[in-house]
């Protein structure tokens, strides 16, 4: 089997955070991606569900949706609401988990999507958040996904537009946001979490042979580190088959034992 | 601080006509309707049931100073910059897709100053919708506090008279005309839509007048056939379109998928020459067009066949 990307890794690693028997809204490329392959794997009962208003989806291998609003992030689906309804199950607190990915995220969690320079006058000007801020606002347990270099990893972001832990301590509630934490932040060399007190960033593990200094390296602030950093295990052979199979719609190996949970209805 | 006008919006409303006549006539004599300045909320979302045959004749009609709002706003909006038919996009994010990068055009007119971009969450432009359909001022919500998003838009605050909660406050948005393709619809606009209804029916019951095109008109005897699948009764519609592939090349569910080799080739032009790209595509598939019917032909029955084949095969079975 070929070497491991990146985007391998952190979807991988991710998938191994979401548990069965539980609801996870995700949104569309590595988030929909590491929620697949879980429930291929470990989470066969885990329901994926889409800002289209869509819940249950089960893409076809290989064809995955770009967006969270068309046929193919429909297919398989149990239920097709309006998009309003489904982020209102969100505030309702049904969804476990907020699945996000980041072009910037600072040291409390804060993720910029909107800009780059300030809002005014940006040098550039970013899509926007699309139901990020609600995701992260209203999920009960939020799970970034980025990769990890200092011009991702900074120590403010320019412009918040999906809350973290704010400014820190307890700044986040304070705001209004009593509901949603933030559960953790999966990158190509780590696994981070959020110190309880400061809700600062922390280094909880790192990817398999990836060193400590070479984290802290990459990212643009000063990391909190745990007294016991644990190491990742590398990537299976049976979830690089799952992924790759999904991502691609051909099997790379073969994948032994775990029928396509779309079998399993 | 955001206008609401939700009151206005009811004695409207309440003066409007609610007859139950033929409402059918084309695209261009739709978008009459619209007028310089105006706020048009254009309904679906991203690529998917976009009312691309009523945006394609009001950028022929030539409208200018709009105000455009939708959930998610697609390269629609680069159209209108491009002509310089728009001043304001209210949306909660722009762009195609992952695959197809920033969109060039958008950033050209909102990093100089030239068109701003309201933005607000997803869920939020759902609720603004939704309020302006309700018929109240406002809806609270748990959304967007504490961020800088909620600050550039001076989003305010309520407190729960209950709890003493704090909550957001979702200013209602009440479109000038709103802009919805359907499956299909009856002369008179009772219309249905089949899979995810978007934002919808929030959007064309805020507004103060609703445009729709249909893939087919049906008698009101199939309407009522299955009147679940009804999203507009006919008092909430003003005009009704027939549009086949009236939201090509976006998808309509079930009916055909979205061309993603017409994204293709619209980057690549918009990459290479910016908004010179948008304007060309416009003059090339709209000014030059005798209608949408003939810019759909263009497509050729090959690739309209494959769309469509590939909707059904993503259908539930």
């Amino acid at each position: 089997m070929s070497a491991v990307t990146p985007d391998e890794l952190m979807a991988i690693t991710a998938s191994r955070l979401l548990c069965d028997h539980k609801v996870v809204f995700a949104g569309v490329g590595m988030p929909l991606l590491a929620s697949a392959v879980a429930r291929h794997l470990h989470a066969p009962h885990l329901s994926i569900a889409l800002e289209g208003g869509i819940i249950g989806t089960s893409p076809l291998p290989g064809r995955l949706p770009i967006s969270t609003n068309e046929m193919r992030a429909a297919y398989g689906a149990q239920l097709l609401t309006d998009i309003t309804d489904i982020f209102l199950y969100a505030q309702r607190g049904y969804f476990d988990y907020g699945f996000l990915g980041a072009a910037q995220v600072d040291q409390y969690g804060n993720i910029n999507t909107s800009v780059i320079g300030s809002i005014e006058r940006p040098r550039v000007r970013l899509p926007g958040s699309g139901g990020a801020n609600d995701i992260i606002s209203l999920c009960n347990e939020v799970l970034i996904v980025t990769q990890h270099e200092p011009r991702r990893f900074v120590d403010r972001v320019d412009f918040i537009t999906s809350p973290g832990y704010l400014s820190g301590g307890s700044s986040r509630a304070g705001a209004g946001l009593r509901q949603g934490r933030l559960g953790a932040v999966v990158t190509d060399l780590a696994l981070l979490d959020f110190e309880p007190a400061s809700r600062r960033m922390r280094l909880r593990a790192v990817q398999a042979g990836v060193a400590v200094e070479q984290v802290c390296a990459q990212t643009g602030f000063e990391l909190l580190v745990s007294d016991e950093v644990e190491e990742l295990a590398p990537p299976s052979a049976q979830e690089l088959a799952i992924y790759r199979l999904l991502r691609d719609g051909r099997a790379a190996a073969p994948a032994a034992g775990n029928a396509p949970a779309r079998a399993r209805r | 601080m955001p206008q609401v006008a939700v009151q206005a919006a009811r004695v409207h409303r309440e003066a409007a006509q609610r007859q139950a006549v033929d409402k059918r006539m084309t695209a261009e004599a739709a978008v009459r309707l619209i007028k310089d300045g105006d706020h048009v909320a254009i309904g679906g979302t991203l690529y998917s049931r976009t009312p691309m045959a009523l945006v394609f004749a009001l950028l022929r009609q030539g409208t200018g100073h709009l105000t455009l709002s939708r959930p998610l706003a697609c390269y629609e909006v680069e159209l209108f910059l491009s002509v310089g038919a728009l001043d304001t996009i209210v949306t909660s994010w722009v762009g195609i897709g992952l695959p197809w990068g920033l969109a060039p055009i958008f950033r050209h007119y909102v990093e100089r100053g030239e068109a701003s971009y309201e933005e607000w969450s997803h869920l939020a432009m759902g609720l603004r919708y939704k309020a302006g359909a309700m018929g109240v001022p406002f809806l609270p919500s748990l959304t967007m506090l504490g961020s800088d998003l909620a600050a550039a838009v001076e989003l305010q605050t309520v407190t729960c008279p209950y709890t003493g909660q704090k909550l957001a406050a979702m200013p209602a948005l009440n479109p000038d005309v709103a802009l919805i393709h359907a499956h299909r619809a009856d002369m008179f606009g009772n219309v249905q839509v089949d899979g995810y209804p978007h934002m919808d029916a929030d959007i064309a019951r805020a507004a103060r007048a609703v445009i729709v095109s249909a893939e087919q008109i049906v008698s009101s005897e199939h309407i009522a056939a299955s009147p679940a699948k009804t999203l507009l009764p006919y008092f909430a519609v003003d005009a009704v379109v027939e549009a086949p592939h009236g939201a090509y090349p976006h998808e309509c569910y079930g009916l055909y998928t979205a061309d993603v080799a017409h994204f293709d080739a619209y980057v690549r032009a918009v990459k290479a020459t910016g908004p010179q790209a948008g304007r060309r595509y416009v003059a090339d598939n709209v000014t030059s067009r005798a209608d949408f019917a003939e810019f759909v032909a263009a497509a050729g029955p090959a690739r309209l066949a494959a769309l469509a084949a590939e909707a059904r095969e993503l259908m539930p079975r």
